[in-house]
């Protein structure tokens, strides 16, 4: 889960990260208050999950409490990247003498950590990255002996942090390291990491990812869920417990297993291709071992949405059974018709493996007639395509 | 021969008293494995369908001589799980659980790699299956049967479906690495040990969206690899941003993708099939011209 600005500081002021006083508002007559309290010259700042905000008009300076306001009603409402702006961050302005650059970050590539530091930090650092290499430092991060003293006067040195800066910025890396382990990070990121006149340094942004199969033990990681931009049905899917994924297309896909659904999308876009250039619809992964009743949640995500003109089951049963499978889409079609909602598009299901020929059985007697059965993967492809294109 | 498991291995089951290790310990015995033991704390001395339960893996391997570890405990119990592994000096984990923390793995990894004593397979991984010979894991034994095709893959169902399409030519070693971000054996370790198996003649690999393992195995197979490989690529229709299902499944920005990885291969003269049954019609056509 990546999140928001404010979140970020959050986490960082729990570990001992620097930041500047600030408060989360959703409407913009919150924001005098929130200025007042702060007493100076403001930033008021979108809070969205993506970047480039500056450059689209959500963050500005206001000098009084009533230009705090103004400002907020000009940013809330904005559309970022398709990112709509439910809440803005009013925080104190720091006055600015350099910017750099520190994160640390999963190194899936060497199976353990990363620190990254630039003392050109402010800009995006993936142009830094690419035009002046040399000036972002990396530095690998051992997983068990973790951010040491020695480790980051190593990183600080690399990066050519200034010596007025040089234990500051030392000290806010052991923090920051602090909030990747104990808030079960895969990123943290501070940029720009500020440097104040006077010498001080401050944590004027952050970003931080949180690895969702922590969430048990992030303390506050229930707090912090925003569903407020999430897809409708995405959120019927989660209460189900189901692993759904909504995309722009024309055909409902169900399958077991992650890599198995991935390959019928694209199967299934390749198919589409011949009819019009029809799309899968979802990803859907119901599982290892799923049961009919989770079969039956899934036909039942999946049929809810409206863009859905035909749906695809693809099961190659390891654990899973395949009678099962076969006994869920059923009772899914009947329990539609009990709720009201009869089914009224087609559903071609390929089904081998564990106990494939109960599962076919169970179909082919189920007198259903918008149920197909199709041999191979790909010929069930071809087909959904073909019923999704009306054709 | 086969890779990293043979008919001498000796399986121990940590978490065999649970449910799901319950039911894979009887579906591994069904496909001729040799499960010696289990590993449950606190439950030593109990038995499961007449195998013993010890209180740790130390004493198990002591007791049964058992070189090989699945592990099927809950996510919140995998990092001590594997330490324990790993402290018994144990030469192959395979960790099936679904969910473990990516702090934790990147932890027992580093731990493992210390010791230098124990490979770990996964986690979030189906575990391998010689056929005729061992299954360490979940992989179906019934698929098909012993054959001379290696195949190295980042996904459970994909392997399985793999293993149907060539069900009659029959495989040395199935691995299932596991979609996690971080892994304990890669693409690259199975490649290496599929180019020195006497028993293997071809090799399927098979990859999907995130991280680079894909692009990197394809310079392992440049300079290290000379029997056939044929590859197949999950997620070319994966937007951006998104976690596909297994954790590690993302494509971040333009990295990740599947089209890259594809390239990738492609570059170094791998053929990438389209779709699974693609890839299986490559593996027959290179047979054929051997």
């Amino acid at each position: 889960m990546d999140l928001y600005e404010y979140q970020a500081k959050e986490l960082f002021a729990r570990h001992g990260v620097p930041v500047v006083p600030g408060h989360v508002v959703t409407n913009a007559d919150d924001a005098i208050a929130a200025a007042e309290s702060i007493g100076n010259t403001v930033v008021v700042k979108a809070q969205v999950k993506t970047g480039g905000r500056g450059k689209a008009g959500g963050v500005k300076l206001a000098t009084t409490p009533q230009e705090a306001r103004d400002r907020a009603n000009d940013i809330l409402g904005l559309d970022i990247k398709g990112h709509t702006v439910r809440k803005v961050l009013v925080t104190e302005a720091a006055d600015i003498a350099d910017e750099y650059y520190v994160s640390f970050l999963l190194d899936r590539t060497n199976r353990s950590f990363l620190a990254m530091a630039s003392v050109e930090g402010g800009m995006e650092i993936e142009e830094v990255a690419v035009t002046k290499p040399e000036a972002l430092a990396k530095i690998s991060v051992d997983a068990i002996e973790g951010c040491t003293p020695e480790k980051a006067a190593e990183i600080v040195d690399a990066a050519k942090f200034p010596a007025e800066v040089r234990d500051q910025v030392i000290s806010i890396l052991q923090s920051l390291w602090q909030v990747l382990v104990k808030e079960d990070a895969t990123l943290v990121e501070v940029n720009p990491l500020a440097k104040t006149p006077d010498d001080r340094v401050l944590a004027l942004d952050g970003k931080v990812s949180l690895d969702d199969n922590a969430a048990y033990r992030i303390s506050s990681y229930d707090d912090m869920v925003d569903n407020s931009e999430t897809d409708p049905i995405e959120l019927r899917a989660k209460e189900f417990d189901l692993n759904y994924v909504k995309l722009q297309g024309e055909v409902g896909i169900i399958g077991n297993g992650a890599g198995l659904v991935m390959s019928t999308l694209d199967v299934v876009a390749y198919a589409g291709e011949e009819f019009g250039g029809v799309k899968p619809a979802n990803f859907l992964d119901i599982g290892g071992g799923a049961s009919a009743q989770v079969m039956a949640n899934g036909l039942d995500i999946v049929l809810g949405d409206p863009e859905v003109k035909a749906v695809f089951v693809n099961v190659f049963g390891g654990i899973t059974a395949c009678d099962a499978v076969a006994n869920g889409i059923v009772q899914a079609v009947a329990m539609l018709a009990e709720r009201g909602e009869p089914v009224t598009k087609p559903i071609v299901c390929r089904i081998d493996g564990n106990n494939a020929a109960e599962g076919r059985r169970i179909l082919d007697e189920s007198g259903i007639a918008l149920i197909e059965r199709v041999e191979t993967m790909d010929d069930a492809a071809r087909r959904v395509a073909q019923l999704a294109a009306g054709k | 021969m086969a890779i990293f498991l043979n008919a001498d291995s000796k399986i121990l089951v940590q978490g065999m008293t649970g449910s799901e290790g319950t039911k894979h310990t009887r579906r591994m015995i069904a496909s001729g494995s040799h499960v010696v033991a289990g590993v449950t704390p606190g439950k030593g001395g109990q038995e499961v369908d007449g195998i013993p339960v010890f209180n740790s893996v130390g004493e198990a391997m002591a007791a049964t001589g058992a070189n090989v570890s699945v592990v099927f405990v809950p996510p919140k119990f995998t990092k001590g799980a594997v330490v324990e592994a790993v402290n018994a000096g144990i030469p192959l984990c395979v960790v099936i659980t679904e969910g473990v923390p990516v702090h934790d793995t990147a932890w027992f990894f580093e731990y493992a790699q210390n010791a230098g004593t124990t490979r770990i397979i996964g986690p979030n991984c189906p575990g391998l299956i010689s056929p005729g010979l061992s299954n360490a894991g979940i992989i179906p034994g019934d698929i098909t049967q012993k054959g001379r095709v290696g195949l190295v893959s980042k996904s459970g169902t994909l392997t399985y479906q793999m293993m149907f399409e060539l069900r009659d030519l029959g495989f040395s070693t199935s691995v299932g690495i596991g979609g996690d971000p971080i892994i304990g054996t890669t693409h690259i370790d199975c490649l290496k040990a599929f180019q020195d198996d006497p028993d293997t003649d071809v090799i399927v690999m098979i990859g999907e969206i995130g991280g680079d393992a894909e692009e990197r195995a394809a310079a392992f197979i440049k300079d290290n690899v000379t029997k056939p490989v044929i590859g197949y690529v999950a997620g070319f229709t994966a937007p951006e941003g998104k976690t596909m299902g297994h954790a590690g499944a993302i494509v971040s920005g333009s990295s990740g993708t599947a089209a890259a990885k594809k390239d990738a291969l492609e570059a170094v003269g791998v053929r990438v099939g389209k779709t699974p049954s693609e890839a299986a019609r490559l593996v027959r056509e290179v047979l054929a011209a051997q």
